[in-house]
């Protein structure tokens, strides 16, 4: 027989006002095998855990059931006040009477009745509760970044200068990602390439440090301190070790046709070819759907070219399977398509262009070597409009329902940029609110209006046309005069949207990391957890966890880092001992549970049992407890029931649902 | 028919003298004109008393479960609908193929002393999904008749479903007929017979909760059952089983698209393997998932 202490928790007023705490104390009483119960204000604090140690050791306690806050708040501690006073932290339980109960109800009557049930049914499942021994494993001393944009580069630093050693998978040519295309910036429009590159060259310099460039994350498998990664690093179709880097191949290649990426497609290039001078690593590639020798067989000039015989057309996608101790999620954003945003004419007329796009055509590196002008006819404008907010904060399902964040500040940039180099171009900003909160952000904003002459206009674009001469023909309202206006321009900026790089979702779900319904990764906690998945093991880093701009992405980059650094300084991390146990005799090999087994823990062996009395040979699954990480999956899949989950058994959850059915 | 008859009993005394297997699973006369029986052949001589015919209806797929703890191979008569049976068993690894010589027999479509059986009017064709050796003829499965009953109960409000189902299965004796023949129920020990499990005891406490042993077998062979309606042949109170198992399978279809279980042993079920191009369920009641706009 058991013996079970029930201790009933306040939390203040908490949970006392709606739930009649002395009440519970005095109603479960009565249930099997409890032999004390009591209540106190702050269970969690030291003099309430002193109380269940003295009550653990005075009254021999078996098993204690604590009703209080969720347990992820506390059932950490109060495991560990048992183990103190002796008990096996496993055979505490926790009802959860606060949010599940006091904080949700009004009427404290009817909470006192729901809390009592809770209290019995916790009471029922701790009755079966079983002792149990964690496991220890060690911990892989190396962690994994996915994405080589800024977030990436600087969590990867980071981590790396820590000593440890860290690989960034990058699935374009290059890293660098979104900050390597922008011109300038805010608020002190230093050139992101200047501030960019150095620490682009420091990540591919650092021997800690190891760059699978061209390359995708393929599956993961395994749990924290001990992941499993397999690497596909496509085709670049060079031999890496062999090529200099002199561009011989790109200036032949006659393939010249092909947006290119890098610029935004506001110009092309070559089939060979590096994204961007500064790339890294300084190594072509060759774009297969553009290349003539793929598509025909024929061309091969860059082969020819190569002086060192590094084209390599038979090169196949390699795998790589590496182990690591932490996952850094850093997958970046992308700007929304604006193929349902048909009123800017945006597919139409190639004078209304998205901010990256204007970034690139003020980049002395970009299309125009930094000369702004008309795509359509590389005039010089003289007129241009900038629209905010372009399917941010949205109600209709093509836009985002958040505020992007780094718009209103890159507008400001922009608009600021082009009256100080060419005074003559008039400037309007269309916006619903201007929001600069930011060190020095408010002060740039308000020099673009009141040093510069920007015209800024609260109120929204609704429709621009093409008119015959070649301008736009901007329709819009002003809130504040309450005018419509129609507005002769050059040029229209579309402050586009940004949502969650494409290849989150797919990543996501292989790292059984959550994310919310725009695609961007949940933190294990809002305010107190935000550089953590829910996921043990999984970080994030820059704007795959939401919209930031580069000083945030930096500090948060800088703050997974130091969590990854935490995990990695360990030596061995205990298991958790709550894992699923094949019951071998109900067994009957059928490989279900191997099957929907998201850790690969369940391997089958075949056996000779004892069924009855007679000896028999069965294909048996077993766990391998070191890898299961308790998720139930496969519990819930065996049809026999063989499949058992220690802490949670089926035995254990009927019990607590009789409890409260009774 | 009979020259069919004929044709397998020499096969399989040749199989069985080329020392190929050492017993037969195939039908013998059973009680009545309408009626053949299982039977294990365990000697040559005995082939003489084997029997095909058009009461041949069952599916002998699951006695070979039985068979695997033997020594050499076992001959096994498999109509074209038996071997979708067959291959599930195979994919849970309770039959091992090298232990099993499969004959594939040619149907007609079978009988009753009712006329042609139930599960007929859903034939899924003449395709052998597995087989060593294929007794050829012109017999042909018939053409499958939809019974529209699904779209009956489809139609239904919930509240006349409920009604419908608490009519069918309070006729229920819990003789267990249709746990013992069906291909998908072959645990080891069954949930039911498990007094551990604390669910036998839950599914007798009062008269609805007896009827619940229908529905947890549903979930429990929900993507593993192949549809061959032997459920339904073999309830004694002719209770429509076969329509809890079509409405899970529909479900499945309209979510994560047409899949045949037994079809292929190395095919996935959707509901034990997760593809990125599932639809997420959401918890919302009714068919929920994230819509896209």
């Amino acid at each position: 027989m058991q013996k079970i202490g029930v201790f009933v928790c306040w939390c203040g007023s908490n949970i006392a006002a709606t739930v009649d705490v002395s009440k519970v104390a005095g109603a479960v009483k009565e249930e099997p095998d409890v032999i004390f119960a009591s209540d106190y204000s702050y269970m969690c604090s030291e003099a309430g855990q002193l109380m269940i140690q003295n009550a653990i050791k005075e009254k021999g306690l078996t098993g204690i059931v604590v009703c209080s806050c969720s347990p992820r708040m506390h059932e950490a501690t109060f495991r560990k006040a048992a183990q103190a006073a002796g008990l096996n932290p496993y055979m505490v339980e926790i009802a959860n009477i606060r949010e599940q109960c006091s904080w949700i109800h009004k009427d404290k009557e009817e909470g006192t009745k729901k809390a009592i049930l809770l209290a019995k049914a916790a009471i029922a499942k701790v009755r079966f509760n079983e002792p149990l021994t964690a496991g220890e494993t060690p911990v892989t001393k190396r962690a994994l970044v996915i994405g080589g944009g800024i977030a990436g580069i600087q969590t990867a630093l980071d981590i790396a200068d820590a000593g440890f050693e860290v690989d960034i998978v990058e699935k374009s040519p290059t890293i660098g990602g979104k900050m390597a295309q922008l011109d300038k910036t805010f608020p002190t429009l230093d050139c992101a390439a200047c501030i960019l590159t150095p620490k682009m060259v420091d990540a591919a310099a650092h021997e800690k440090i190891r760059l699978f460039t061209y390359s995708e994350v393929e599956k993961v498998k395994g749990f924290v301190g001990n992941f499993t990664v397999d690497i596909r690093k496509k085709a670049r179709s060079i031999q890496e070790e062999k090529c200099t880097g002199c561009g011989a191949c790109m200036e032949k290649c006659p393939s010249r046709k092909t947006g290119n990426e890098f610029n935004e497609r506001l110009d092309n290039r070559t089939a060979i070819y590096i994204p961007f001078a500064q790339a890294i690593p300084n190594i072509p590639s060759i774009d297969r759907e553009a290349c003539i020798h793929f598509k025909t067989g024929k061309c091969g000039i860059c082969q020819k070219t190569c002086g060192v015989g590094a084209i390599d057309f038979d090169q196949q996608d390699e795998r790589i399977t590496r182990k690591y101790g932490a996952i850094v999620a850093a997958t970046g954003f992308q700007p929304i398509s604006l193929e349902r945003f048909d009123e800017f004419q945006y597919s139409k007329s190639p004078d209304v262009i998205t901010s990256l796009e204007l970034e690139r055509l003020m980049n002395a590196a970009g299309p125009t070597k930094g000369e702004l002008v008309k795509p359509s006819s590389r005039k010089h404008p003289s007129d241009m409009v900038f629209v905010q907010c372009v399917g941010s904060r949205g109600e209709s399902c093509r836009e985002k329902s958040y505020c992007s964040k780094i718009c209103c500040m890159y507008t400001a940039k922009h608009a600021m940029m082009i009256r100080d180099k060419y005074p003559d171009i008039n400037v309007h900003v269309f916006y619903i609110d201007v929001r600069t909160p930011g060190k020095n952000f408010d002060e740039f904003y308000r020099r673009a209006v009141e040093d510069y002459g920007v015209d800024y206009r609260k109120g929204m674009v609704g429709k621009v046309m093409e008119q015959k001469d070649g301008r736009l023909l901007v329709q819009a309202s002003d809130l504040l005069t309450g005018e419509q206006l129609l507005l002769h321009t050059d040029m229209v900026v579309l402050a586009t949207a940004i949502e969650p790089d494409k290849s989150a979702r797919a990543l996501a779900t292989m790292l059984t990391a959550s994310m919310d319904t725009n695609d961007f990764f949940t933190e294990a906690h809002p305010k107190l957890r935000p550089v953590e998945s829910p996921t043990a093991g999984i970080f994030l880093s820059g704007t795959c966890q939401g919209p930031k701009d580069i000083p945030e992405t930096v500090a948060q980059a800088g703050a997974a880092a130091a969590k990854v650094i935490g995990l990695l300084s360990r030596e061995k991390l205990l298991n958790n001992p709550q894992v699923a146990k094949a019951e071998e005799r109900l067994c009957s090999g059928c490989s279900g549970c191997s099957k929907v087994c998201p850790y690969g823990a369940i391997d089958y062996e075949v056996r000779e049992i004892w069924d009855h009395g007679v000896r028999k040979t069965r294909r048996i699954a077993v766990v391998n407890e070191a890898v299961c990480q308790g998720c139930g999956a496969c519990t819930v899949t065996c049809p026999s029931g063989a499949m058992d989950l220690k802490g949670f058994t089926a035995k254990q959850i009927m019990a607590e649902v009789d409890a409260i059915c009774r | 028919m009979h020259a069919i008859e004929e044709t397998i009993k020499e096969t399989c005394k040749k199989l069985w003298d080329d020392g190929e297997v050492n017993r037969i699973l195939a039908w013998e006369k059973g009680l009545f004109d309408h009626d053949a029986a299982p039977a294990l052949f365990r000697s040559r001589e005995r082939i003489s008393h084997l029997v095909y015919n058009e009461h041949c209806g069952g599916n002998l797929s699951k006695f070979l479960i039985k068979e695997m703890e033997k020594e050499g191979k076992v001959l096994v008569l498999l109509k074209p609908c038996d071997t979708y049976g067959f291959n599930q068993l195979l994919s849970e690894n309770r039959i091992n193929r090298e232990k099993v010589y499969i004959l594939g027999v040619p149907c007609g479509g079978m009988r009753d002393e009712r006329g042609l059986l139930f599960k007929c009017l859903s034939c899924k064709g003449n395709d052998f999904k597995a087989s060593d050796q294929i007794i050829e003829s012109d017999l042909s499965v018939p053409a499958p008749v939809p019974s529209g009953e699904e779209e009956k109960l489809n139609k239904m409000t919930a509240e006349e479903r409920f009604a419908f189902w608490r009519g069918q299965l309070s006729k229920c004796i819990r003789c267990n007929a249709c746990r013992n023949v069906c291909p998908a129920c072959s645990c080891i020990k069954c949930v039911f017979d498990n007094r551990d499990s604390g669910i036998e005891t839950k599914a007798n406490s009062d008269a609805f909760e007896e009827n619940l042993f229908h529905i947890i077998r549903a979930f429990h062979v929900a993507g593993r059952c192949t549809d061959c309606g032997e459920c339904s042949r073999v309830c004694p109170q002719n209770i429509p089983l076969y329509l809890l198992n079509r409405k899970m399978i529909e479900e499945m279809n309209e979510r994560y698209g047409t899949y045949q279980a037994g079809e292929n042993p190395e095919a996935k079920s959707p509901l034990t393997e997760f593809k990125e191009s599932d639809p997420e369920i959401s918890a919302e009641y009714g068919k929920g998932g994230v819509s896209s706009c």
